[in-house]
């Protein structure tokens, strides 16, 4: 096989940014701990509002012994439930949340705090928000005609 | 005596453009809906059947039918034999044809209007699902005879080189038949029996898993054709030869053997697979870029041999001095401008980490329409101009309308899609028809949703100039003779070529073997974890 040594200099090239890509997304996860987020967890969408932590009156911010706050939250057609969600700024806040219906997406632009709400599963994220102000959650997976409703508010507070 | 798959080639190309052009005055009216500025013709039901016939005409229909056509005119051109079955092949394209109206009366009536990606479980009418399988069940009965044309050929030419264009087609059949089994296993396993009320409910995870499994590598046989017009077609007709043939095969079998396995970065903020698969994913999924740097780097050498062979002087003077009153030439070099520019977030969209940032907002939807309806497609229109005079035996009605078209076309889909990366980064969703949000986050957006009519309704003029040409050569003046033997020839054509260079059974086990791993895996855990199942849901 014919391989012109121009060829072989850009195969270098190739591999160098291949190798620093792969090493600076591996050191991200393996040091930083930082992942999308993978919680495999099976919830039944039929029963989840009966009873359990997706309950109504369990939803919403909670602060664990630790100090940090776990947010419980349901996408439904056509919001995020509760609507309104209140949490300290710097404080590591842990999402979960699910959906009784159909598939739906959670972003809240300018920030990593993003996931996909699968029915049958519970989606968990891990973040920190560092800017005390009034953002929005806004589902970003076509749910149905009214998707461009579905959008709750979020609220990061000063700490204390 | 092999011309006569020319007219099966034709009818998959025609329904192929005249499906572009129905799905590019959609884009234009979604532009137009989704900007707010035309109150008047708002509506959250024609939007969404919109989206849905746009993606399925473009993504599914489009393509499908380009490739078969190109197929069956590379295999018949290169190989200098007929197909392996000329009436299969007709079968085939009616099997895909009543599969394609079979799905768009549903689409066209609002009864599934559930987009191209049909996540359940939203549920649209049987016929939606049913009719999409038999577009591609139509597909597989082309990778057939691509496949058995290679055999036959391989068999009554023993020890020789396959054509460079037809090593590409095949490894694409390959490719698809590979790659369409995920969303194949979802419609018969799934969607069409709980459609039909056979079952009761359905696992949404695992129906996006098996989605994924098609829905990466199904853009690389999108691709596969472009990247083979750039490497057997494009240098030829530039005035020059192709850099290497075996750089070549190497991308061809790179994208055969990487692009399966590596669906994952599609479920990267999906609940229901775990960290390690998808970072395995990721891996695969930057190992896929190397083919695509490789062709690059090939197309570009090819490209400014010829522009040197015209006289081309010094570091840049090449790209002035190449022809750019052809069509194929301005198409190439655009593409390959697109796909830099594209492939730049493809990176950012493929990162395990970065990707949180941008995933499934517009920035999505900029990036896919760059690489394929800027890069794939620009070389779908540059390759009908460039087979128009050998099918219709006429002349191309105008080179220069042609030539000015793709001009259209490149500019249409940068004012298009750079406005679509900045609306993400300014954090709006991809999928909306509105934008019924907080003030001080849509104010922001205002100009750019300005932009994007603009380049939508460029898109459709270009749009409806190529499908014009087309008509027009129709009736112009007919040709003494038309070759079919303008392949490009390599700077060193190959006299021989390694064993696993000239087949594919290395390349089957390798992804054999890999897809155990990186789908069979995560497939059985879904099975034993048996998530509770979703009942159908309207929209």
């Amino acid at each position: 096989m014919h391989v012109d040594p121009l060829e072989k200099k850009w195969m270098y090239v190739i591999g160098f940014m291949t190798v620093v890509m792969i090493a600076s997304m591996a050191y991200a996860a393996v040091a930083l701990h930082m992942h999308p987020p993978s919680n495999v967890e099976a919830i039944d969408p039929k029963t989840l509002h009966l009873s359990g932590e997706f309950a109504e009156d369990n939803l919403g911010a909670t602060t664990n012994p630790d100090g940090s706050i776990t947010v419980r939250m349901v996408a439904a057609r056509y919001s995020f439930y509760p609507q309104m969600v209140e949490v300290p700024v710097d404080t590591p806040v842990n999402f979960r949340i699910t959906s009784p219906d159909v598939l739906h997406g959670v972003h809240v632009p300018f920030s990593n705090m993003s996931t996909m709400v699968v029915p049958g599963y519970i989606s968990e994220v891990n973040t920190t928000f560092r800017r005390v102000g009034e953002a929005q959650f806004l589902c970003n997976e076509y749910c149905g005609l009214g998707h461009d409703y579905m959008w709750s508010k979020l609220k990061v507070v000063p700490k204390g | 005596m092999y011309n006569k798959s020319k007219s099966v080639a034709f009818a998959n190309l025609w329904v192929a453009f005249a499906a572009f052009f129905v799905a590019a005055v959609l884009g234009l009216y979604q532009v137009m809906e989704r900007s707010g500025l035309f109150p008047e013709i708002e509506s959250h039901e024609l939007y969404f059947a919109s989206v849905s016939t746009h993606g399925v005409l473009m993504g599914f229909v489009l393509t499908t039918f380009f490739i078969m056509g190109f197929g069956y005119y590379t295999a018949t051109a290169t190989l200098k034999r007929p197909l392996w079955s000329p009436g299969l092949a007709w079968v085939a394209f009616l099997v895909a044809l009543g599969g394609t109206v079979m799905a768009a009366v549903p689409l066209l009536t609002g009864q599934a209007s559930i987009l191209y990606t049909f996540y359940p479980p939203l549920k649209a009418h049987p016929a939606f699902y049913i009719g999409a399988t038999l577009l591609v069940v139509g597909s597989w009965v082309w990778c057939l005879e691509m496949i058995m044309s290679v055999i036959i050929w391989k068999r009554e030419n023993p020890g020789q080189v396959v054509p460079l264009a037809m090593y590409g087609t095949t490894a694409n059949a390959i490719m698809w038949l590979w790659t369409s089994a995920g969303v194949g296993i979802e419609m018969l396993f799934q969607l069409i029996p709980w459609s039909l009320g056979l079952m009761d409910t359905v696992d949404p995870g695992l129906a996006r898993t098996l989605f994924s499994w098609t829905l990466h590598a199904i853009v690389y046989f999108w691709l596969f054709p472009a990247y083979i017009a750039m490497y057997t077609i494009l240098p030829k007709v530039a005035g020059g030869r192709l850099f290497s043939d075996e750089m070549g095969r190497v991308a061809f079998i790179m994208l055969l053997v990487i692009s399966v396995p590596i669906g994952f970065h599609h479920l990267y903020m999906d609940p229901q697979q775990s960290a390690g698969f998808k970072f395995l994913h990721m891996l695969g999924t930057f190992g896929v870029a190397i083919p695509t740097l490789l062709t690059g780097f090939t197309v570009l050498a090819s490209m400014e041999g010829a522009g040197r062979l015209r006289g081309g002087k010094g570091l840049f003077g090449w790209i002035a001095a190449l022809d750019w009153k052809e069509p194929m030439v301005v198409a190439g070099m655009m593409a390959l401008f697109m796909l830099i520019a594209g492939g730049f977030g493809g990176m950012i969209n493929a990162s395990y980490q970065m990707n949180t940032l941008v995933h499934n907002t517009q920035w999505v939807t900029g990036h896919f329409h760059l690489i394929f309806a800027g890069t794939t497609v620009i070389m779908y229109l540059a390759t009908a101009y460039h087979l128009w005079p050998k099918l219709t035996g006429r002349r191309l009605a105008s080179r220069g309308m042609a030539v000015f078209q793709l001009w259209l076309w490149t500019i249409g889909m940068l004012v298009l899609t750079l406005p679509w990366h900045a609306l993400g980064l300014l954090g709006q969703p991809r999928r909306i028809s509105s934008t019924p949000y907080d003030s001080p986050l849509v104010e922001q957006w205002g100009p750019h949703e300005l932009a994007m009519i603009v380049g939508g309704a460029i898109l459709v003029v270009s749009a409806l100039l190529f499908v014009l040409n087309l008509l027009m050569s129709q009736a112009s003046k007919k040709l003494d003779s038309v070759s079919d033997d303008d392949w490009a020839v390599a700077v060193y054509p190959p006299m021989s070529v390694p064993k696993p260079m000239n087949g594919f059974a290395l390349w089957n086990g390798i992804v054999a073997v890999w897809m155990v791993v990186a789908y069979g895996i995560p497939i059985v855990q879904l099975l034993i974890l048996d998530a509770p199942g979703s009942m159908p849901w309207g929209y």
